[in-house]
Order: structure tokens, then sequence, then C-alpha cells
């Protein structure tokens, strides 16, 4: 026997955006079958009619093997076919094109907690959510106790789960999905929930799954994960594999290739004020510009500035800012004695950004060239760029810390006294 | 098994020892197959999510199960004023109150049945879109949950006839199988108006409608000899027709059933049943794209 778990060959999968059929409620067809019935006759012959269904393909003609016991990412941008591929490895819906095979029992995870009621309590659920998740009714019995434990909700068990904390109904949700055994295990993303500690305990459980010789087809927007936890990944882009191999390598590729990211911008109007910015971009330190970013890149914003004629009190700021373009931080060359460009010419500033300041996520920048009683003369806040994780100050806590910024600050931690004093 | 049928896509093809079982992905086949063996394997979801349907329906409301007795009752009340009190409606010679009772039970199944199976793929579209397992199972749950509610009327209907002195027939033991055929009626309608309510989402709201044109159509308030001989044909094609009838032979001994009658309409839902399940295999295809 081979020891292939999973033949994709030529996998397609076509959706139709909007509405397929024109009409999606009986009264409609009713009513227009009734006032035009020439028409709808036609229609019912394949005949040309006037609604154009936009076809759009979530996957085109995807192939590839996995053997038992493999660990396999995927990862891609949303939209690039991901889940589509899932759900049908999972059997929710079928191809248009192409076949798969899957040898051994498929478990597939593609939100935790599916099913669950709010009103059945812990333990009501376990069984149901087991059930749905593909387990005997032995089977759960079994593993019972096991799930109770792993999920950490022993006192709760007879509570209805509406009446739990965000945190325990994903523990439980969760330890019901940890405990099951299939051959072939389909996971979409569910660590994205839950608290770090417990994310790190289901990564650690899905690790051993691995480990066991099971197979893991693992969906995930954490490329931290990723790497953790696959050998070998998946990079879909627009329904196609763009590259498939081992997950650091494909991991890299995903990062370059980031187009959410602007980095660089560059002036393609003729600038109207007597001073105005040429060109700002995101450089290492070097100045050389970057095409991707992560927590442990030592970031270098360069702005390249023209000014036409002197002026005394012309002011440089440069800001980061969040998401939603709210300024974090700012700051100007005076802050560490140099001074603002006022002479005629063309000048090129340097903003070293701390160390690992930067966390996983979405910034933004903001650079202004002012006059403290003239307003602002040029401004550039349309760069956003996302940050990926790396191994920094950002990520040094497991599952990440909270913030806009990581900053290392001085501690100081001494033992007063050997004795409790009360 | 069945390697080489290609009606099977998408279904797991049993197990050969030792190997693993293979599950084989195709493009839905134009063939519509029942595939009923697949969702015997999933009988233990079947059974969790009837479980279900009862438990949470009884956790919610204040009066519980006392509703699985009140719905019948009010409306055996409301009848027995009504139709029996008023228009003065024939009921055999038996209390008109058991007589309406006893058709309510079968009805009273049929209908909550119905209902809940043709909303019930709507009503459990978080499920169809994140798990697989045969759809059939859905519809199929929903009907189970009214045999709970049946069986506590059921009781009501024996205490009922214990005080009004009406005795029991032997027939009664021939009661499971007019059970199982209203079942497997609502199952019918519940299977196409579930699969017709993705496609369509206001078929859920001429459920209730339904229900109501139905149940006159059925001689629930009055007797079936109410309606002319020349026109019993017709009538007996209305399979709920058959199984009130049966109801009242089975449980009061009452001679208006009639067999070739109770065929016909046993025919025409065996029809009904197969298209039915034919049909939402066919669909099932696009539940989760749909849903």
């Amino acid at each position: 026997m081979s020891d292939v778990s999973i033949r994709v060959e030529h996998i397609s999968k076509r959706y139709s955006l909007g509405e397929r059929e024109p009409y999606k409620s009986l009264r409609d067809v009713l009513a227009r079958a009734a006032s035009a019935p020439l028409g709808w006759l036609r229609r019912q012959n394949g005949a040309s009619f006037n609604h154009v269904p936009a076809d759009f393909w979530a996957l085109d003609d995807v192939s590839f093997e996995i053997r038992q016991g493999e660990a396999v990412g995927i990862i891609g941008r949303n939209g690039a076919g991901k889940s589509t591929l899932l759900k049908i490895l999972s059997r929710i819906t079928k191809p248009t094109r192409g076949r798969a095979e899957l040898h051994g029992r498929v478990g597939s995870l593609l939100e935790v907690g599916t099913g669950f009621h709010p009103e059945l309590t812990g333990r009501e659920n376990v069984f149901l959510n087991g059930a749905i998740l593909g387990m005997k009714r032995q089977e759960i019995e079994r593993k019972f106790d096991e799930i109770v434990a792993f999920a950490e909700i022993e006192k709760f068990l007879d509570t209805p789960v509406k009446r739990y904390s965000s945190g325990m109904y994903v523990r439980l949700a969760f330890a019901v999905a940890a405990h099951l055994e299939p051959e072939i295990l389909l996971v979409d993303e569910v660590l994205a929930v839950g608290d770090a500690e417990f994310q790190k305990k289901c990564l650690g459980k899905m690790g051993e799954v691995a480990k066991e010789g099971r197979t893991v087809l693992f969906v995930s927007h954490s490329m931290a994960a990723i790497e953790r936890l696959c050998d070998v990944s998946i990079l879909l882009d627009t329904g196609k594999i763009r590259c498939l191999g081992p997950s650091a390598q494909v991991v890299q590729i995903y990062l370059q290739g980031g187009q959410q990211t602007t980095l660089v911008w560059e002036r393609t109007s003729t600038a109207t004020e007597d001073a105005y910015l040429q060109k700002v971009y995101v450089s290492d330190e070097q100045g050389d510009a970057l095409n991707y970013l992560t927590t442990a890149t030592d970031v270098t914003i360069v702005i390249n500035l023209c000014i036409k004629r002197p002026m005394s009190t012309l002011r440089l700021s440069f800001g980061l800012l969040d998401r939603a373009g709210q300024q974090i931080f700012g700051s100007t060359p005076g802050d560490c004695g140099e001074m603002s460009p006022t002479e005629a010419g063309e000048y090129r500033a340097m903003v070293h950004l701390p160390s690992e300041i930067l966390m996983p996520g979405y910034y933004g920048i903001r650079v202004t060239l002012w006059l403290p009683n003239g307003g602002v003369l040029d401004s550039v806040d349309g760069m956003q760029f996302l940050v990926h994780e790396g191994v920094s100050l950002a990520t040094s806590t497991p599952g990440g810390r909270v913030g806009l910024i990581a900053i290392r600050c001085d501690w100081d931690v001494i033992k007063t006294s050997k004795k409790i004093q009360v | 098994m069945n390697l080489n049928n290609p009606t099977l896509n998408g279904s797991i093809e049993g197990q050969v020892a030792p190997s693993l079982p293979v599950t084989h992905i195709r493009p839905p086949s134009p063939w519509p197959s029942l595939r009923i063996g697949e969702v015997w394997e999933y009988r233990d979801l079947l059974f969790i999510l009837a479980w279900r349907d009862i438990k949470v329906r009884y956790k919610q409301t204040t009066l519980g199960a006392a509703w699985a007795v009140l719905q019948p009752i009010l409306t055996m009340v409301v009848f027995s004023l009504l139709f029996g009190g008023i228009a003065h409606l024939p009921s055999e010679g038996i209390p008109y109150p058991i007589f309406t009772f006893t058709a309510l039970l079968p009805w009273q199944l049929f209908a909550y049945a119905m209902t809940e199976s043709g909303n019930s793929l709507v009503a459990n579209q978080q499920l169809i879109t994140k798990v697989y397992f045969p759809r059939l199972v859905i519809p199929l749950g929903g009907v189970l949950a009214g045999l709970v509610d049946f069986t506590i009327a059921f009781l009501v209907l024996l205490g009922m006839m214990l005080i009004y002195g009406v005795p029991l027939s032997w027939n009664i033991l021939a009661l499971p199988a007019f059970i199982f055929l209203a079942v497997l009626i609502a199952l019918t309608v519940g299977i196409w108006l579930s699969a017709l309510n993705v496609e369509y989402r206001d078929v859920r709201y001429t459920i209730p409608f339904l229900t109501q044109f139905w149940m006159f159509a059925t001689p629930i308030a009055y007797s079936s000899s109410l309606i002319p001989e020349n026109l019993r044909w017709l009538y007996s094609l209305n399979p709920m027709v058959g199984v009130v009838e049966g109801f009242r032979w089975a449980v009061l001994g009452r001679q208006g059933f009639s067999l070739p009658f109770f065929l016909l309409s046993i025919g025409v839902m065996l029809v009904l049943f197969a298209g039915g399940v034919a049909y939402f295999r066919k669909m099932e295809n696009g539940f989760a794209d749909n849903v």
C-alpha cells in the first residue's frame, strides 16, 4: 500500500458572484413565470438572459500529494482559496472539477465549537459537539474525563455554556476537537481565538498529533505557527498553487509578496509649495528599501525632500500611526539635536526607529513639512504596511503582548527581605 | 464494495481491513442517488440532534413539557365547543372531545415534524457550512423530536378515555404502523420543504399556511363520512386522511377506515418520498454554498 494520505488532482471550484439565479424568492419566480411565461420558457431552454452571472474560480486546477504523517501548512492571502480547499477536502462542498482521495478517517476543524448550543451544559455540549465532529458515543464517553481535564472546566461542567466566559467556551470547544483521533486532521485558523497560554497548549497538542503519524493540514495566517508546526507548506494565490516546499522557504516567499503593504511613496504630481516631499520609503539601517517587515527588523524611514527657497522656520516631523491612522508618537530632528533643514536644496533625512518597537500588524507613517505660523506645506500619510511576526520583544510573550508598540523598559527587581512581614 | 459505482461520489466506501477507509471526492454527479446507508452510519449524530432539539425546547420554555399537552388539549377544547357544541358535527357515537383528540394526536405529530424538518436546514446552517455529514440527518432529527411530544399527549388521551369510559380497542396493536406513517409523511413534506427553503427563503412563510389548509383537508374536526362517496378517492389522495382514520380505527375501533383508499394514499406518499429524497440529494451538493 502506498503511504499517500491525501491526493488532490486538478481540483477546481467555481463560485458565482452575486446571484446565480436572478431570483431567490419563490414569490418572484412565480410572479415572473406568471407575467412573462415566454421569457421564463426561453430561459429554461438555456437562451441568453439579460443577467450575466459573474463567475469566480476560488480554486483553479490545484494538485498535490501529502504523505502519511506529514504536517502541511496552507498559507495565502484572504480569498486565495485556503478555506475553499479545506471545505472541499472535508466534503462540506463539492469541487466543480477534479478529484481527491483521502486515506483514513477525516476530522475537520473549521471552527471551534461548531454546533455548541448555549442553553446546554458543558457536559451536554461535549457529547453534542463530539458527535457533530464525527465521534461515536462510546469514544466520547471513553475520553470524557480527558477532555474535561484538558479544558480545565471541571467545576462548570453542569453550567449552561451561555454562562461561560469566552475563554472557557473556547477551551472546552478545542478540547473536544483535540481529542478527535482521525488519521487526517484538517484545521482552519482555529487558534486565532483563546488566550495565549491556551493557544500554546493547542499548538502543542497539534504537534503531538503530527508526531503520532497522523496527517495534519493546517490553514493559518500566523507564520510563526506554520513554521513551528509544519514541515511543508503550500502557498495559494488566487486559487492556484504558487509554491510548495519547506515551510521556511514558502513563508519567506509569502512575506515578500505582501501586496497590502505600501512601503514606498513617491511624488507623482508637481509640487506647488516652496518646500515639498519627494519620496518617503521604509528601509533597513543602510537605507536600502525593504520589501517586507517583521517585528525584528531594524526600521529606518528615509525622507527625500526639496526646498526651493530658504525658510528659517521650516519644520520636518515624522509620526508613527496605528492601523486606524491615529498617531502613536511623533518625532522631529530636534529631538536629538539635529536641525530641520532651512536652506534651499535637496535633502535626505533618515529616521531610525528604536529596535523592536513594532508589534505584528498594520502601521502607518506620517511625514509633514510645516511652518509654526503658516500651517502644513506638504504631508504624506497614506503609507500603510503590515509588520509580520518575527522573533523580537513584541513576540517574546507567548501569544504576543497587548499594546500599540513594544518598549523595553528598565526594570529593577530586588529582594527587600527574606521574611514575609504581614 | 461499490468502488465502481459512479453514484457513490463523496461517500465513505466502507472499511477494507487492514487498510484505511478511503474517501473519494468528485464533482457532483448528475444522477441523484439515495444513499440511505450513509445516513445509518451517522445515526449517533441523528439521535443526538433530536435529543438536542427536545432538550433545548424544554429548557427554554417555562412550561416545558406541558406544551406538548397544552397544545392539543386547547385545540380540542376549541373544536369541541365550535364543531361539537355549536355546529353539532357528527362524531360517530363517540364523545366529541375523544373523537377529535384522537385525530389531533397524529396531526400534531405530523404538523410539528413537518415544520421542524422544513425549517431544519436553514436553522442549522452553521453546521452545514462547517461540518460534513449526510444532510438528510438534519430533517430526520427534526422529525424524531416530535415523537416525544406525541408520547406525552398520547398518555393524556388514555387518561381521557378512562374518564369518558371509552373502551380501548385491540386494534391499538396496529398503532405503531400509523405513527410510523405519520412520521414518514411529515418527513416527505419536510424534506421537500427544507431543500426548497435553502433555495427560496420565502418557503418558510408558506409552512404555517400549508399546515392550516392541510388540517381542514383532513378529518380532524369532522368525520370523513361527511365527504360525498364519489369524491372519496380524491379526498384520500391526502395521505393524512388514511393516518387519521387509521388512528380512530386503532384506538377507538371505529369502522370509518377503508383499506383501498388507505393504500392509495400510501402509494401517493411513497412516490413523493422517493422524489423528495432524490431532490434533496441533488440539492445537497449546493447547500453549503447557498445557505
